[in-house]
Parts: structure tokens; sequence; C-alpha cells
């Protein structure tokens, strides 16, 4: 009975999650002219016509390609230098650590909307407009909070005396970091990364003030500013969300344990 | 001496660059704000606070900073009750548990835009399905009422994910031996939770809070992609406002002295918290 109402519970808790998502799914199957017509609520003939409309001309595909690869640099960036300042940060001999940390901590708290406009303006200045690098310089910056406070707390776990006993052997510090705790960070590493994809994949302000045409433009931008003739294009809009939020559900279902991880090990434990 | 050094090397990238792409930029804002400065005219004239002493007397400045403290008072709120409630339902053991907290991640990891557009359609007058399940024909983001709390719902789905998470590793720390002592003692679920749980969890409650209001008041992406601000302003928000004087009608310096109000608002809310925090630690 008491195992009865834990998965009806279990299961109000997870309608409630997908819902508005199975819904986005069932709108992208539909004909336009069953979109303005409810009830029924399944499709009357699942339809692929969406898809293939979202597809042609190829503008869709440049703009998932950029996203793409802005947050796969970005990832690669935030954890190359996120890396080495939790590194130092953890391991040697630094002075004000506290007063850095506290410092880094205090930038995650910085308002996009306070910085976007004097970014823009520098941007603009060095015609770097409607560039990947643009947004790949201002992503990596925003995400070094996150991922140096993650990556210090997993560096810190690590024993002194394993980094100590390879500079003993004769590594350089540079080479123990790389050689030794890096292998035995990577947990902390591959939580960092995702996190730190999922917020570039997903921003949206920076993209929206830096980009403007399919040269540069992200997913989210492209959705918010989906073109429509005479109406809004809902059928479209679904099948496009639909395919940038299939990436994501993959990434939560298969790297769940990591992504809680990364989340909890930078708040709750540190 | 010389080690001082090595670990200063590998703290130097990260510093500088969070130097140049966010500290620079916060000075230059407030310098920005204290111009009047007209792109599209080439306009740029020292006006010292001008564009503050206009922001007082702006009602749509103070529409939106009402409109946002409601948004985030409310929105934080709920996460963490709804919250609180999917920690307690994760925390227990059953089969399937894996899956459950993997499903209710699943908002979280939406881009917000997505879920804006898709909540979008959720909520429209003609063809929305919230409509046909209540059986109502209410035009949601069209009323000046039901907007800026259909946006707040779409907030608390997005985001409650995340407050759960938190509390869930909190609850995870608690012991259990506590649990079945205080069982021993006689109390039943509720007492155990008004007793134990809620007075331990409390630290990881206070840290959730933190993380949502700092969020929730900057809040951007959400209304702006939801409602625009609309219907008549009754939605927007400091953020919203301000890049849409940043933006749309190009008044850098304005835009910009909306811009630093966010930021000495949220420092408001970040000192709150924390002079808090240590008061509670203090009294221990």
């Amino acid at each position: 009975m008491r195992k009865g109402m834990l998965y009806l519970a279990a299961l109000v808790v997870v309608s409630y999650s997908v819902a508005p998502l199975v819904w986005q799914f069932l709108t992208s199957l539909k004909m336009d002219y069953e979109l303005t017509r409810i009830p029924p609520l399944l499709p009357e003939a699942p339809s692929l016509a969406h898809y293939i409309a979202i597809f042609k001309g190829r503008m869709f595909l440049r703009i998932i390609a950029n996203s793409a690869l802005v947050a796969s640099c970005t990832t690669i960036l935030a954890l190359a230098v996120g890396s080495l300042c939790s590194f130092g940060l953890a391991k040697l001999e630094i002075r004000y650590k506290a007063l850095i940390l506290g410092f880094v901590l205090s930038i995650s708290m910085f308002p996009p909307i306070a910085t976007v406009s004097p970014l823009y303006l520098v941007i603009r200045a060095m015609s770097l407009r409607d560039t990947w690098l643009a947004l790949v310089i201002t992503y990596t910056t925003f995400s070094l909070p996150l991922s140096i406070w993650i990556l210090t707390s997993f560096f810190r776990e690590l024993p002194d005396e394993i980094y100590r006993a390879s500079r003993v052997d004769g590594c350089t510090v540079f080479q123990s970091f790389v050689r030794i705790v890096l292998p035995l960070a990577a947990p902390g590493f591959f939580a960092t990364a995702i996190l730190v994809f999922i917020f570039s994949w997903n921003e949206f302000l920076y993209a929206l003030t830096f980009t403007s045409t399919e040269a540069s433009r992200t997913i989210p931008v492209a959705i918010a500013l989906f073109p429509g003739l005479y109406e809004i294009p809902w059928g479209e809009i679904a099948a496009a969300s639909v395919i940038v939020t299939a990436p994501l559900v993959v990434l939560v279902l298969v790297f769940q344990r990591r992504i809680i991880e990364g989340l909890t090990g930078g708040a709750v434990k540190g | 001496m010389r080690r001082v050094e090595t670990g200063t090397w590998f703290v130097m990238p990260a510093i500088l660059l969070l130097a140049a792409v966010t500290i620079f930029p916060i000075m230059d804002v407030v310098y920005l704000s204290l111009h009047r400065k007209l792109l599209i005219f080439g306009i740029s004239e020292f006006t010292g606070l001008q564009n503050y002493r206009f922001l007082l007397q702006d009602e749509r400045f103070w529409r939106a900073l009402s409109n946002t403290i409601y948004f985030t008072g409310l929105s934080v709120v709920l996460e963490v009750v709804l919250g609180l409630a999917l920690a307690l339902l994760m925390n227990r053991a059953f089969r399937g548990k894996g899956l459950v907290r993997a499903l209710v991640l699943v908002p979280w990891a939406i881009p917000t835009v997505v879920s804006a557009k898709m909540w979008e359609w959720i909520y429209n007058g003609d063809f929305g399905v919230l409509n046909y399940l209540l059986g109502t024909k209410v035009n949601w983001l069209g009323d000046p009422f039901w907007a800026l709390h259909a946006a707040i719902i779409m907030d608390v789905w997005k985001t409650t994910p995340f407050a759960a998470i938190l509390l869930l590793a909190g609850l995870q720390l608690i012991p259990a031996d506590l649990y079945s002592a205080a069982r021993v003692d006689g109390a039943g679920p509720v007492r155990l939770f008004r007793y134990v749980t809620l007075p331990l969890l409390k630290p990881v409650i206070l840290i959730v809070l933190i993380f949502r209001s700092l969020d929730a008041f900057r809040v951007f992406d959400a209304v702006y992609v939801l409602t625009g601000g609309g219907p008549a302003n009754t939605t927007e928000t400091l953020s919203v406002y301000a890049y849409k004087v940043l933006f749309q009608t190009l008044q850098i310096g304005y835009g910009s002295a909306l811009a630093v109000t966010v930021f000495v608002c949220v420092g408001l809310i970040a000192t709150g918290y924390i002079l808090l925090m240590g008061r509670k630690a203090g009294l221990r």
C-alpha cells in the first residue's frame, strides 16, 4: 500500500516533468491543419513534414553546427583554463587563496545584463560581431567560476601524497598536474565538461546580442526569432525544439550521476 | 619562494580572463551609465547622475522592479517547496529510482528559449492544451494578471529540478542514526520531518535560496521569449527592460544605468543572505 503511494507519486512527478516536452513532440508530428484543432490530442497521421521543412535550405544545419562548435570550443577552453587555476588553488602554495576563490565565486553572481552593453561595444570595436570567437571568449569566462568551483573541490579530495610523490620522482609541477592529478580527477573533469557544454548550448542573452546572421547564430536565438511569414509556425518551432532538446535529454539520461555530482559537488560540499 | 611563483602561473590565465571579460565591463558599464550615449547618432556626452535621476521618476522602471521582485519571490518559494517534496520522494528507496531522477532533471537541461516556446504553445488562447485540459477559454499570455503568473509557472517547472537535486544531496548528508534514534523516542513522520530533517537541511535550503534568488532576479530569456514583457509591460522584468533600452531603442547610457541597478540589487540580495548565514553561524 505504501509502496503503491510511492510509485503513484513518482508517476505524477515524472509526468509533470516530461509532459510539456511530450506535447511539443506530438505537436511536431501534426500537420498544419491539425494544429488549429483540439481535440484530438494525438496526431491523426504522424508526419515528418515539419522536420523536412526546417532542414530545407541548410540554414538550420549551419545553426546547429554553430552551436555545436561554440559549445565544444567553450568546453575545451574552460576546462583547460579552469583546471589549471583549480589545481593551483587546491595543491600549490599561493597567497590570498581564499580571496581568489571568493573573487571567482562572486563573479558567478554577476547578472549578464550588466556586462552585455560594454562587451557589445568592445566586440563591435574589434570587428568581432557575428563571429564564433566573440561567443567562445564570453562563454568561457562566464563558465569559469562554476568550473573552478567544482574542479577545486575534486582536486582537494585527491590526497596530497600522490602529488608530492610524483614531484619527488622528478616530475615538474606541470607534468605531475597533467600525468598524475588530471587522470585521477577525470570524473570531476567530466562532470564539469557536461555542465559547461549545456550552459553554452543553451545561452541566449549574449548570443542574441552578438550574433546577427547565420554565420554565427546559435540554436536558442534561431528558435526565438523563428521567421514566420503570416503566423507563428508552431509545427516547425516544435520540430526544431525536439531536435535541439534530444541531445540534452540523452546527455541527462546517460550522465545523470555525473551531472548531479557536478551540481552538488560545487554547492553543497563546498 | 619559488613555489609561490609557480602557483601564480597556474592561476593567472583564469584571473586575467575574468578581469578582462567581467571586471572591466562592470567598471565600464558604470562609466557608460554616466553618459547620454545614442549609438545611431554618434552622440556621447557626460551627464553625471542624470540617468539615475531620470530612473527614479521612470514609472516603467518601478513597474519592472516590482515585477522582478514579485517574480523572484513567488518563483523561489515555489521552487524550494516543490523541490523539497521532490527531494524527499527521490530520497526513498524504490525500483526505477535512477530513471525517475534522470527524467526529473530533463526540464533543467532544456534551453530556456525552448521551454519558453513550448509553454507559449501550451498557453495559446485558441489552440493551447492548457485551456483544453481545464475546459477554459483564457488568453493566458494576453491577460495582465495571468501573464506574469504564466511566466512564473514556467520558471518553476524549469528550475525546480535544480533545487531538488541540491536538497536531495543535503538529505543524503543527514546521518541515518538520527532518524532511528528519533523513531525509538516515538517520533512519527511529521515530527521526524519537523525536528530532524528541516533543522539539519537548513544550510542547504539557504544555499538553494541564494542561488535561485540571484538567478531569478536577473531573469531574461524566460520572460523575453514567452511574453516579450507584454501585455502592456505587465511582465517586463528589469533585465528585459534594460535589454530593450540598450538594444532596441539604443540608449546605451540609460540602459547601462538600468543594468547597473540590476547589478546593485543582486549585490544587495547576496550581501543580505551572506549576513544572514553569518549570523546563523555565529549563534551556533
